[in-house]
């Protein structure tokens, strides 16, 4: 298991010269905030994503998570209509994104028509091209067959991939599969992740996604993967690593050595924070308060410049 | 080995929409449902962007019941991510129920194989009839942390 959350494993654990670099390339500009200009962290970050995200260089990608559809709970009695105003709000951002990545737990039970509807709403996205990873709710009883039937094309093994855009490294991994207690990689993917960035500069930034966090966010409720820090171990020469993942329903971001995490919230129904009350049930909040959990993310990185920008924003 | 008498009975949704009603939003003003003594990592960053979410614990009270005493009965709920009670002990040829009043699914996996459920839903239940005496550890495969355990006496 990769370090427990606020452990060990900070700064010492990666040489100075690393850390200068990461730093001059995340920490100097991360940017988290919500809509309507209400700012919540602010870190550094002299040129401020509107203007990154003017520069025709730059990359800019869109992460969305946890749509649940055929959810039916009082937590969120229109998951459809939440994931539509989503996309909405993806579309209404001020340029177009390279692509948009959903983070998993696209369906809520694997049903074709699940499927067959969250494809049509994808469709619906104006962005360069849109990527899925599946969550543990896209591969019920059935090893995700279904899940890859839809959008396993061109995937690897049992639907991993990656791909270069404007000078990122993209990798996005399959946690939902063997689940014993905690998400789980195994020894094919842990394979390809080795050979995967065996070829690549060590300053290339890397942008790695899965549905289940990379880091020991809570496992006793499952969020964490049991053999992720040997994927980490092939990514450590790299001098920034970005892990976006889905599955927590909330915001959290750490940060270990040379890799930062982040989880996304969701465009369904808020769970609790880690180890508040008796599990990951979904919270059914007071009138009025749901779109304020709800959300979507947009990435920016500028090339040359080194800079990247992630802002949350709440569900319009 | 799949056994007889395993079938899929789908009463009761009602019954389980009103219990999740009932511990739902208004849960979150009940004091003292909190559960002491648990370590909360403290969102490093951003926590605040979830106005709200931390003064909802929404437990119900008494359904996480940790590694209790074996129990004799013939049902078992799946409410809070748990099965309950966690363990039952049972005589051979009894007929066990299982009724997911979560609004997640989950299913009723026997991790030796000898007993499988379909995904239940809400208000969904399982049945199984246990002809063999033994010990069977089973687990939710959608949240494989969700373990428990049947008994069957001779």
């Amino acid at each position: 298991m990769s370090t427990p959350a606020g452990g060990a494993g900070g700064p010492e654990a990666m040489s100075r010269r690393q850390l200068l670099r990461h730093t001059a390339w995340f920490g100097a500009a991360v940017v988290l905030t919500v809509t309507g200009g209400e700012v919540i962290s602010h870190i550094g970050g002299t040129p401020t994503a509107t203007a990154i995200a003017q520069d025709p260089h730059a990359l800019r990608f869109v992460q969305i998570s946890d749509s649940h559809l055929g959810f039916t709970g009082s937590a969120n009695t229109d998951v459809t209509g939440s994931f539509s105003r989503a996309i909405d709000q993806v579309n209404a951002l001020g340029s177009r994104p390279d692509f948009v990545m959903h983070t998993g737990d696209l369906t809520h039970l694997s049903t074709s028509a699940q499927f067959d509807q969250v494809r049509q709403m994808l469709r619906g996205l104006r962005a360069g091209a849109v990527f899925t990873v599946p969550g543990e709710h896209d591969s019920i009883d059935d090893h995700g067959q279904r899940y890859r039937a839809m959008f396993g094309t061109g995937t690897q093994g049992d639907g991993w991939y990656s791909f270069d855009i404007k000078g990122v490294h993209v990798i996005a991994l399959v946690n939902t599969l063997a689940l014993e207690k905690l998400g789980h990689l195994g020894t094919d993917q842990l394979e390809f992740v080795r050979n995967d960035v065996a070829g690549l500069s060590a300053d290339t930034p890397l942008v790695v996604f899965s549905h289940i966090p990379l880091f020991a966010m809570y496992p006793a409720w499952g969020w964490g993967t049991d053999d992720a820090t040997q994927a980490l171990s092939h990514l450590r020469r790299f001098s920034s690593v970005t892990c976006l993942n889905g599955h927590v329903h909330q915001l959290f971001t750490k940060t270990e050595g040379n890799v930062t995490f982040h989880s996304a919230t969701t465009t369904a129904y808020p769970l609790p924070h880690p180890g508040q009350g008796p599990g990951p049930v979904p919270l059914t909040l007071p009138a009025g308060r749901l779109g304020a959990a709800l959300g979507i993310r947009d990435v920016t990185y500028r090339t040359g410049r080194h800079t990247l920008a992630i802002r949350d924003q709440k569900l319009a | 080995m799949r056994q007889l008498g395993t079938t899929l009975v789908l009463p009761a949704v009602a019954a389980g929409i009103v219990i999740l009603a009932g511990c739902g939003g208004p849960a979150g003003a009940v004091p003292g449902t909190a559960v002491p003594g648990t370590a909360v990592p403290a969102p490093v960053s951003a926590g605040q962007a979830m106005p709200g979410m931390s003064m909802l614990p929404a437990g119900a009270p008494g359904a996480a019941a940790g590694p209790a005493a074996p129990v004799a009965t013939d049902a078992v709920s799946i409410q809070n991510f748990a099965f309950s009670p966690a363990t039952v002990t049972i005589r051979t040829g009894t007929t066990l129920t299982w009724t997911n009043r979560d609004q997640d699914p989950h299913t009723v996996s026997a991790m030796s194989g000898a007993f499988h459920s379909p995904t239940l839903n809400t208000g969904q239940s399982y049945q199984h009839t246990f002809t063999t005496p033994g010990r069977f550890d089973y687990l939710c495969t959608i949240h494989p942390f969700m373990t428990a355990t049947v008994v069957v006496a001779p």
